[in-house]
């Protein structure tokens, strides 16, 4: 029963006082309140990084006088969207405008219970893992439609038409790529793929069947952008375009809730692909530091070298059209995503 | 098995309240003062007339249905990774079967261009006033 | 095994709940959201049964794929040329009379079959070695005619679908 460490000390400290499955709910809820909270944080890291980083991309400085170089900017601004009036257009079916936000948000941090922070550090080892990831992020597009819906103006419904036909088309060729990685270690569990690439650089998965791996990261890394609407893939948020796209009507916390839901999906790919490619927690350098608290850190690390190289993207390139928006899924990703399957098929037969 | 589910139904119902939370200590808040302008419909400063919806575009249809297709061979695709290390040539050459009659359909629907989007046309010059 | 019964109930009035609101709802996207619950609750049903493969294939296929295609077609057609387009019912008395036989005929097979009732099951093992080995063995053939059954419909609907562009 017990699957960490720590439930096994918790479970001696209080022996017949509480009844075990009590216990083990108890040990879960904690659990979810420290993801909850660490990926609430995350975002707000999220957005304070991507304010300084964009500003000194473009030579200027970003947020200076909120805290010590703009470092508590984030949380005023979290702070003022609490008290900021919720409207909600008159037009606007009530009930999925309030429906929509849920739905987004609880599927995007659903993902997070399986990623694996340390060898025992994972709130829940599914068997199947990643493909548990894969689905949930279907259940987001759902959210979208229907708060493209909800605010019952034409710019909404279409940018919610527009998001939810991209991510569904780039989930292909970002499912695709995935294959390579479970192929080559023949689980679905996230906590069993990174421990097949424990023990330094060299075992990580992305130089596993050379070049179909890193051809299948180069793919999942954008297939993955696309899905977050981020750009140069953004067009259903394009300000000059459609205003904000599905979430135009929304304002206040449910506007914060979209936003808190965009900037943890963004490191939720992030770690997701270090996960997979980049080998996880387990240290570059073989067995040197690659316990405990350590772990956190190499994981940390190599995701927040991704969330730099998405939002270095997102700041140098401009934005792509439509029409080669789903140009580049169907004509190139897809097709590429199948090659590199079959090419690492081939590489582990012969 | 059942443990980690319920970790994960657990977790959904956390986000849930969580969500529901921060909906309520702002409904406490906030100040409410709907005004006939602040709760009309944005248009960027147009007024908007009649009731919201879209020509119908038979292409975001196209793409779902290929997703839908997409989508099912991929769970097909799926387990046979899971246990492709540990049994051999045969079943690589079955899947590359399944994945070869996919690929017909992919190459049918990309040649009689069901895949198009829209490019933007060039308006020729006569026919502005 | 207290607990496993508690969840199964919620599941339970989940999934019965929710379509409920499909079937009474007057709006078509209140039905559409009853439908998502549904899914989601036989999900949960599928876990407690020790399928979870089946389990995350039925959310990622019913609400990813065919659910989205569902809302899709339903927002791009619910106003032809300004008109809404209702669900209502008719022919109330019919109905009812159809309904009630096919009910009563489900009901009568339902009651005589022999069930093979699982105890709440001690093995909860994961499933998906087990299918991906049976796939690629026992059964074969039906998986090699599922890819030639997905061409026919992929080329099927892209061709209706390109009948209605061209007009």
């Amino acid at each position: 029963m017990p699957v960490l460490n720590i439930y096994v000390t918790i479970f001696q400290t209080f022996p017949d006082k509480i009844p075990d499955t009590i216990l083990t709910i108890l040990l879960m809820l904690a659990g979810a309140v420290g993801i909850t909270v660490l990926a609430a944080l995350l975002a707000l890291v999220g957005v304070y990084l991507e304010r300084k980083i964009s500003a000194h991309m473009q030579d200027r400085l970003g947020p200076m006088h909120v805290g010590w170089h703009g470092v508590v900017q984030t949380l005023a601004d979290a702070l003022k969207l609490l008290l900021k009036e919720d409207i909600v257009p008159a037009a606007a079916d009530k009930k999925l405008h309030l429906l929509a936000p849920f739905i987004v948000f609880s599927a995007t941090i659903a993902a997070f219970v399986v990623l694996p922070f340390s060898k025992t550090l994972v709130l829940s080892k599914l068997n199947v893992g990643i493909f548990y990831v894969v689905a949930i992020s279907s259940f987001v597009v759902i959210g979208i439609i229907l708060a493209g819906w909800a605010s019952n103006n034409k710019w909404s419904l279409l940018g919610g038409m527009r998001s939810a036909a991209q991510i569904v088309s780039f989930e292909i060729p970002a499912s695709l790529s995935i294959l390579v990685v479970i192929m080559a270690v023949g689980s679905l569990n996230l906590g069993d793929i990174v421990e097949f690439q424990n023990g330094g650089i060299l075992h990580w998965l992305i130089w596993k069947s050379f070049p179909f791996n890193l051809i299948a990261f180069i793919i999942f890394f954008t297939a993955s952008l696309a899905e977050l609407n981020r750009a140069p893939f953004d067009l259903p948020e394009a300000e000059s375009e459609i205003i904000a796209g599905f979430h135009t009507e929304y304002s206040g916390m449910k506007w914060a809730i979209f936003f808190l839901a965009e900037y943890a999906n963004m490191f939720l790919v992030a770690v997701i692909a270090s996960t997979l490619f980049l080998g996880g927690w387990s240290s570059p350098f073989g067995n040197f530091l690659n316990y405990g608290i350590f772990s956190i850190f190499w994981l940390f690390v190599k995701s927040f070298s991704l969330i730099f190289i998405q939002m270095w993207l997102r700041w140098t390139l401009p934005r792509v059209r439509v029409d080669q928006l789903m140009y580049t899924s169907w004509k190139v990703l897809t097709p590429f995503a199948f090659l590199c399957m079959i090419g690492v098929g081939f590489y582990m037969i012969f | 098995m059942l443990v980690n589910f319920a970790s994960v139904l657990i977790f959904i119902l956390f986000s849930v309240l969580f969500v529901g939370f921060n909906f309520l200590l702002s409904r406490f808040i906030q100040p409410r003062n709907p005004t006939p302008l602040k709760v009309s419909t944005y248009e960027c400063g147009e007024i908007a007339e009649g009731d919201s919806w879209i020509q119908f575009n038979i292409r975001f249809y196209v793409i779902a249905l290929a997703f839908l297709i997409f989508d099912v061979e991929i769970v097909f695709l799926f387990p046979w990774a899971v246990v492709f290390k540990n049994l051999g040539v045969f079943s690589f050459i079955e899947m590359m079967v399944f994945v070869f009659m996919l690929l017909v359909g992919l190459a049918y629907v990309w040649a009689k261009g069901d895949l198009e989007w829209d490019k933007p046309k060039d308006v020729p010059a006569q026919e502005t006033f | 095994m207290g607990f496993y019964d508690l969840i199964f109930w919620l599941f339970a009035f989940i999934s019965v709940a929710s379509a409920a609101l499909m079937v009474f709802s007057k709006n078509v996207i209140y039905s559409a959201v009853g439908l998502l619950f549904a899914f989601f609750g036989v999900a949960g049903i599928y876990v407690l049964l020790a399928a979870d493969f089946l389990a995350i294939v039925q959310i990622m296929i019913y609400v990813g794929g065919i659910l989205v295609l569902l809302l899709f077609g339903v927002m791009l057609s619910h106003k032809i040329g300004g008109i809404q387009l209702e669900t209502g019912t008719l022919n109330k008395i019919p109905a009812f009379i159809v309904a009630g036989g096919i009910f009563i005929i489900f009901f009568r097979v339902i009651n005589k079959t022999v069930w093979p009732l699982r105890t709440t099951a001690k093995e909860f093992n994961p499933t998906v070695e087990k299918i991906g080995t049976l796939l690629m063995t026992d059964y074969l053939i039906p998986f090699e005619i599922v890819s030639v059954l997905l061409l026919i419909a992929l080329i099927g609907a892209a061709y209706i679908a390109r009948k209605e562009r061209v007009q």
